[in-house]
């Protein structure tokens, strides 16, 4: 049913944000189609009139009082970090330049 | 009495009855941890320290007349896939080395609460995805009963902990039989609770509609206690269900299995599955006749497709939840010299940071997910979920447990089927079933292949909060082949 191409993996690759190196393109190529192909089988089941189930309980949102209470101090917070200024996170560039 | 080989609710009676102090046990576990772990591997940290003095806040409890819990003073491994504040949680991840969580999951409260003394963090498959702890990113652990053999997974390291008498409690999460398959190998009981029925709170999510914290331990009283510790609603899980937690000790010490109707899946046994685990199985089932039990076959058609489901659903689920390692506000960063933008260094830093089966499915799931594949993979999975969960319905109309092997085989060897996907994901083929539906399943040793001289798992599987059942068939299975044997089959485990 399905074959995966090398250009296949780069895309989902790209949007996944997974910098997989062109030498390994081929190699989950091979892995991907093979699962992919095993997985097709729920294909066989007829099942056009059964409701889709994404969860065991019934998904209700839950609230609770609207009172304040502490959260994480920002120190801890900002413990983990792999860049910090003022105070806050620092994340590489989001825009292009020009 | 043995410090380190005893069960867990010998330990607390005995620290109830300051025969022993909590600190004296948890120093014999240190210990034995420090003289066989290097061969086993099955933790990833050990915190001594905060073992040690949680230990002394235990025994002066005791000496100033407090009263204790039934699992008080006990030492605990914890998988590392839960937070636990200030210490190292890697979910068996490079992409979270080092990350110091500042938060103790709702599990870790628990346990904290009970006084049971937490021993250090499980190896585990990266982020969960695995069966044989092959796939994490600090090597292997290695089964107790076979140093070349894997110990199950993604919960190998706390089923090896307990195997190799480096703790009496442990604790696993299961999302397609990551608690039970290494039960099952290993030689020790484990369940997946209920869905819901355990708080998932800082639990760092795989796949979150599977994903469940549960017991494990040698034997199934302490599995027991340890459920009924950590069971019950959390307001923080919208996920977490808000009713009264099944009676599962007052279940264990029952062991009574006369009239219970057990139900023996035609399509989880037979064809792929090895003959002494089959041999095994067989036995139980004799086992719970002779024992009162009424057992009838049932069918369940769908379950020939479960895996397939699964293996759409739990990577499409797991793209989407792991879409937070960005490296941008904790954990791994990789490229940002300050010429990258931010996707370019996100990418880098998650190929850097996630081994070669996360990637797997993160890929599989973004592709079922992605337009014009989403109905004929994704959509059909949650159809085919409906469908096994409809079989689970209607077979627990005729009996009150359902029964199978664990897992088709035992112990595999380490190398053997790692970079074959396919064939490691067969080994939850009986497992997953469970997982789909949101029910609740044990697993319990029955004995040794004898083939290979390797332990073999009987899966328990009751309706959705019908915990206790687990508890009442499991201690009876249990109690029957100790009779039989003498003593419980982790007490022939070779010594290291």
């Amino acid at each position: 049913m399905t074959s995966i191409s090398r250009a296949d993996v780069a895309h989902l690759a790209r949007l996944a944000r997974l910098a997989i190196p062109e030498d390994q393109l081929d190699h989950y190529a091979e892995q991907l189609d093979v699962i992919l192909q095993s997985v097709a089988r729920v294909g066989e089941v007829a099942a056009a009139d059964v409701p889709a189930m994404s969860h065991p309980v019934p998904l209700l949102n839950v609230f609770r009082e609207d009172i304040a209470r502490p959260g994480l101090d920002r120190e801890a917070a900002m413990a983990a970090a792999p860049a910090i200024e003022d105070d806050r996170f620092r994340v590489p560039r989001i825009l292009d330049e020009e | 009495m043995s410090l380190i080989r005893d069960n867990a609710s010998v330990l607390a009676s005995a620290i109830a009855e300051g025969e022993v102090s909590s600190e004296e046990v948890t120093r014999a576990h240190l210990d034995r941890i420090a003289a066989v772990d290097e061969r086993v591997h099955a933790f990833l940290h050990v915190d001594s320290d905060g073992a040690i003095a949680a230990a002394k806040r235990v025994d002066a409890k005791r000496a100033a007349g407090e009263k204790l819990g039934p699992l008080a003073g006990v030492p605990l491994a914890l998988k590392d896939v839960l937070a636990m504040k200030g210490q190292p949680t890697t979910a068996g991840s490079k992409i979270l080395e080092g990350w110091i969580p500042p938060y103790d999951a709702a599990v870790v409260e628990r346990l904290r609460a009970a006084d049971i003394i937490i021993l250090g963090k499980t190896n585990m498959d990266e982020f969960a995805m695995g069966s044989s702890t092959e796939h994490s990113a600090y090597g292997p652990t290695h089964n107790p009963w076979d140093l070349d053999r894997i110990p199950g997974g993604s919960g190998g390291g706390s089923a090896a902990a307990l195997a190799a008498f480096e703790a009496p409690l442990a604790i696993g999460t299961d999302t397609g039989g990551s608690i039970r398959q290494p039960a099952a190998v290993t030689a020790t009981v484990g369940v997946k609770p209920t869905y819901g029925a355990v708080p998932r709170y800082g639990l760092i999510a795989l796949a979150s509609s599977l994903d469940q914290v549960g017991p494990c331990a040698r034997n199934v009283l302490d599995t027991a206690l340890l459920h009924a510790a950590i069971a019950g609603h959390d307001a923080r899980d919208s996920t977490s269900i808000n009713a009264p937690v099944p009676d599962v000790v007052a279940a264990a010490l029952n062991a009574d299995v006369r009239g219970m109707k057990v139900g023996l899946v035609r399509e989880l046994s037979g064809a792929g599955y090895q003959a002494g685990v089959q041999q095994r199985f067989d036995e139980a089932v004799a086992i719970l006749t002779e024992l009162g039990a009424e057992v009838i076959e049932v069918s369940c058609p769908h379950f020939e497709y479960a895996l397939a489901a699964y293996y759409l659903i739990l990577p499409s689920e797991c793209s989407s939840n792991l879409a937070r390692f960005d490296g941008m506000r904790y954990g791994l960063r990789v490229g940002d010299d300050g010429s990258r933008s931010v996707e370019e260094v996100m990418a880098l830093t998650r190929e850097a940071g996630f081994g070669p089966e996360v990637k797997r499915r993160i890929m599989i799931g973004t592709y079922a997910l992605s337009s014009g594949y989403y109905d004929a993979y994704y959509g059909q999975a949650q159809k085919v979920r409906t469908l096994i969960t409809r079989d689970f319905t209607e077979a627990f109309e005729k009996v009150d447990v359902l029964i199978s092997p664990t897992a088709p085989t035992t112990a595999f060897k380490i190398g053997e089927k790692v970079d074959d996907p396919v064939a490691m994901y067969l080994n939850d083929i009986a497992t997953i079933p469970v997982n789909l539906a949101g029910n609740c399943a044990m697993s319990l040793p029955i004995g040794l292949a004898p083939e290979d001289g390797l332990p073999v798992g009987l899966q328990i599987m009751a309706p959705p909060m019908g915990d206790d059942r687990l508890y009442r068939a499991g201690a009876a299975v249990e109690a029957a082949l100790v009779d039989r044997w003498g003593h419980l089959l982790i007490e022939e485990a070779p010594a290291l």
